[in-house]
């Protein structure tokens, strides 16, 4: 390789070890900017931001589904395995909610620490399976 | 194995290389799509939770890793540009472009329509959805950045300094996932581990990867020989065809 070439190769790899730097620190900066939600125990923690609409996520607690009074608001319990939240919602729910599923509520928390949300996302896992084997999935977790 | 890359290298042998090949990437290309087509829509079951919707990962994973392969390949082209100042480079760093965001568009709008049953919405600013929309951005600028200068080769050195500036976005596309609470999904195929799918899943996926990546060779000859023709149209090879 000629000694200019040699220049050219050294000046990319600093200019795209700069850019890299540089958005590195940028996105770390803005860290809590880029974070999607906040979990229920980061909520609990006063670390979500007060009278402000932010977003929650976690997985919808087993028998917690209720809908209380008029029938169109939905209650049920986020929880993230550690502290739970209890999110209130009246809309329309996404295919994929169900208990124990992950989901992401949009909204913010009233006076008596209850989540009340303006909107609903599932969110869905890596895993993909057949129905039949899913089945043969539960049967096996009851019997454990 | 140099003097064979050396030899590709130069226009006319390339050109000539690549119109014998073209013929048998669309064949094998159209063999693999099929393939992977019948075993991604008929014979991969249904997922347990949702249902036959999630077939549209056929076309929405390969498509999403075509639009990071070929945003790689530009950039190593890039450096083969700025360093070698290898015409056969630039061809093919332009050529790969429109490609790569015909890609993109694909992995975004597949995506998007796969969210609003699944998710419940069209769109969220999540740092996935995000980061590869700035990739179809990058597409764009490399493409109007080259048609903005006159000089063809000053543009191609142009714009390969701006595609080896949008590479860090490659991995922060790859690890969104995982840095950060996303809603999109963390990837169920990975090299290391175990993928969190049954094989009649990934399988026909894998094959819709390796059909695409035909597809991507196919065109971009095709385009690199359109390229060239104008290119070189003063040459004395071009006048002789």
């Amino acid at each position: 390789m000629t000694p200019a070439r040699k220049k050219r190769l050294f000046l990319i790899f600093l200019m795209v070890a700069g850019v890299s730097v540089g958005v590195g620190l940028a996105l770390k900066s803005l860290d809590e900017n880029i974070m999607f939600f906040f979990t229920p125990t980061e909520v609990m923690a006063g670390e979500a931001p007060p009278n402000k609409l932010f977003r929650m996520g976690g997985m919808v607690v087993n028998g917690s589904v209720s809908r209380p009074g008029d029938g169109l608001t939905v209650q049920f319990d986020l929880t993230d395995n550690k502290q739970q939240v209890t999110v209130r919602y009246a809309g329309i729910l996404p295919d994929l909610f169900r208990e124990g599923q992950g989901i992401i509520a949009n909204g913010k928390l009233n006076e008596r620490g209850e989540f009340v949300a303006q909107e609903v996302l599932a969110k869905h896992d890596e895993n993909y399976m057949p129905p039949e084997l899913a089945g043969m999935h539960k049967e096996g977790e009851v019997q454990q | 194995m140099f003097l064979w890359f050396h030899k590709l290298g130069s226009p006319p042998h390339f050109y000539r290389i690549a119109g014998k090949w073209i013929p048998w990437l669309t064949w094998i290309f159209l063999i693999l799509v099929a393939a992977g087509l019948y075993g991604g829509l008929i014979l991969a079951p249904p997922d347990y939770q949702q249902g036959e919707s999630y077939r549209i990962i056929f076309v929405h994973v390969p498509s999403a890793w075509m639009s990071m392969f070929i945003y790689v390949t530009m950039a190593f082209c890039a450096v083969v540009i700025i360093v070698w100042r290898m015409k056969l480079a630039e061809v093919v760093l332009i050529s790969s472009a429109p490609i790569g965001a015909s890609f993109t568009f694909l992995a975004l709008v597949t995506g998007s329509l796969w969210g609003k049953p699944m998710w419940g919405t069209y769109w969220v600013w999540d740092a996935r959805l995000t980061s590869e929309l700035i990739l179809l951005f990058l597409y764009l600028g490399v493409i109007g950045l080259h048609n903005a200068i006159e000089d063809k080769r000053v543009a191609a050195r142009a714009v390969a300094i701006l595609a080896l500036v949008g590479v860090v976005n490659i991995p922060i596309i790859h690890y969104s996932v995982e840095w950060w609470h996303s809603l999109h999904q963390g990837a169920s195929l990975t090299k290391f581990d175990k993928p969190s799918m049954p094989p009649s899943m990934y399988i026909p996926i894998l094959i819709m990867a390796l059909a695409f990546q035909f597809y991507y060779a196919l065109t971009l000859f095709h385009k690199c020989r359109v390229e060239l023709l104008q290119r070189e149209r003063n040459s004395k090879w071009v006048k002789e065809l």
